[in-house]
């Protein structure tokens, strides 16, 4: 089981591997398409990739919800 | 009434013989050979009879950023690199617009599209399953991508196109552009092809028809347009983009002017679906409609760039096509001898040769071309680069399905 920070830093390099934003640039506050600019393509390859990662599974329907990095860490962490 | 004029204000390129437009004419020059041994496991494993290609001289993922060169088919990829140098080239890329988005297109052509992000993808669907596949695999694999990728890179509005006729592609995109330009309907077009499909199916697939080369121990002697010993094409990959626009417009931004796309032909055989009408009057047809828009005389035309794959049906069948349309009287060449065959792409970086030729007053040599074949009946520059002055050049371009296009490129 990962902790809040390893989900935090996992989710971050995950990001940077996708869509190629500096991993430091992902905060928790920060807004996945508002923010990072990331679109609906990477957020699915995103989701997969984290799924994979901590073992946990995001519906489409969850995955819709996750709007800011802090929502998606919450998730994986209650989830995983 | 003002007769609108479309000149060439910049130009780009990634193929076989360099990573850039400036490279591969100083090879073309020099007539070095780009076509090497593939080495890859599928060559061995469906025992493909051909085991040659003319592959890229600089990897994209050396010049893309790593992020761009995971989303992009590599397709895109050759388009995208050939665009930006164009745009630069033409003095677009500097940090003020030069041009209303309204008021710019893209055309980009291509004859197979995302081949390889389609068969890879399959893979990943057969071994890893459905959620393993790239969400972005229909914008990899569908052949309107290179133009869309390229119009979002330059932030085009007036439209984005991507002309589907096999090899005649990249040169259909530049007829397109004078098109839209000649209408009214944009004052720069970025405009050329793209095309990255060196695998396993379209090589086999190719082989089944007989088309290519399978001179694979001589690799660079393998294409040899003209030659009585040629044997089929040898296929290639990589990007040719011309940034295209309205002379007026040009000028009043202070544009550097390389060339004159002055006329574009086009047509089609009604013959056969792969097969070249033997008599080459549906390319003849082409090649008239090109100096009939152009407004100039066959006389005036010193300097073909050849379509001339290296098949032994085609290159006959263009020299007969050039005899009747122009005469015997320019001076031919055929690139593919050196770059191999870059299907869609091959109209667009050869277009780029044809408008340096008229420009610099030399023509790169044919290479290969050791004893010509008795059809040509006509004057090849072989052996090494030859001076000659020029008014006007074509370059021909034409595709399975019975696709003709001629350009006409004079001087600025």
């Amino acid at each position: 089981m990962a902790d809040i920070a390893e989900i935090q830093t996992g989710l971050a390099e995950i990001v940077e591997e996708v869509a190629g934003i500096d991993a430091a640039e992902v905060t928790p506050e920060k807004s996945f398409v508002d923010d990072l600019d990331i679109d609906s393509l990477s957020m699915v390859e995103i989701a997969v990739q984290a799924e994979d990662r901590f073992g946990v599974k995001i519906p489409d329907d969850q995955l819709a919800q996750l709007k800011n990095v802090s929502d998606a860490v919450d998730y994986i962490a209650k989830n995983q | 009434m003002t007769t609108t004029n479309v000149v060439v204000t910049g130009y780009g390129a990634t193929t076989p013989l360099g990573g850039d437009a400036a490279s591969t004419w100083d090879a073309l020059l020099a007539g070095r050979s780009g076509v090497s041994r593939l080495e890859t496991d599928w060559v061995e494993r469906f025992d493909l009879p051909v085991r040659i290609a003319a592959q890229l001289a600089v990897e994209p993922a050396e010049v893309l950023k790593r992020v761009e060169a995971r989303r992009w088919d590599r397709s895109e990829q050759v388009a995208i690199i050939a665009a930006r140098e164009a745009w630069a080239h033409a003095g677009h890329a500097g940090d003020e617009p030069t041009v209303d988005p309204l008021r710019l297109a893209v055309i980009v052509g291509t004859g197979i599209g995302g081949a390889l992000s389609l068969l890879g993808q399959d893979d990943i669907l057969e071994t890893q399953g459905l959620r393993k596949v790239s969400p972005l695999t229909i914008p990899m694999l569908m052949p309107n991508g290179p133009a869309a990728y390229v119009g979002l890179e330059l932030g085009a509005k007036a439209g984005v196109h991507a002309p589907v006729s096999a090899c005649a592609s990249g040169a259909e995109a530049l007829a397109w552009g004078w098109r839209m330009i000649k209408s009214g309907e944009a004052d720069v077009v970025v405009a050329g092809g793209a095309e990255a499909c060196i695998t396993s199916i379209p090589i086999a697939g190719f082989s089944q028809m007989r088309a290519m080369s399978t001179r694979n121990d001589e690799p660079e002697r393998a294409s040899r347009p003209f030659d009585v010993d040629r044997d089929g094409f040898v296929l290639g990959e990589g990007s040719g983009i011309m940034v295209l626009e309205r002379e007026e417009f040009a000028r009043a931004r202070g544009a550097s002017v390389y060339g004159r796309l002055a006329g574009i032909g086009t047509s089609s055989d009604g013959y056969h679906i792969t097969a070249p009408d033997p008599q080459g009057s549906g390319a003849a047809r082409a090649i008239g409609a090109a100096l009939r828009t152009a407004g100039i005389d066959p006389t005036d035309v010193g300097h073909v760039n050849c379509h001339a794959t290296s098949t032994p049906v085609g290159d006959v069948a263009e020299a007969a096509a050039i005899r009747a349309a122009i005469g015997d009287h320019p001076v031919l060449t055929a690139p593919k001898s050196a770059m191999g065959h870059l299907l869609g792409a091959a109209g667009a970086v050869e277009s780029i040769a044809a408008m340096l030729s008229v420009r610099e007053g030399i023509i790169p040599p044919t290479l290969n071309l050791e004893r010509i074949d008795d059809g040509v009946q006509l004057d090849v520059a072989a052996g090494e680069a030859r001076k000659v002055d020029l008014t006007a050049a074509v370059n021909d371009a034409f595709g399975f399905g019975g696709h003709n296009v001629a350009l006409v490129f004079t001087a600025a």
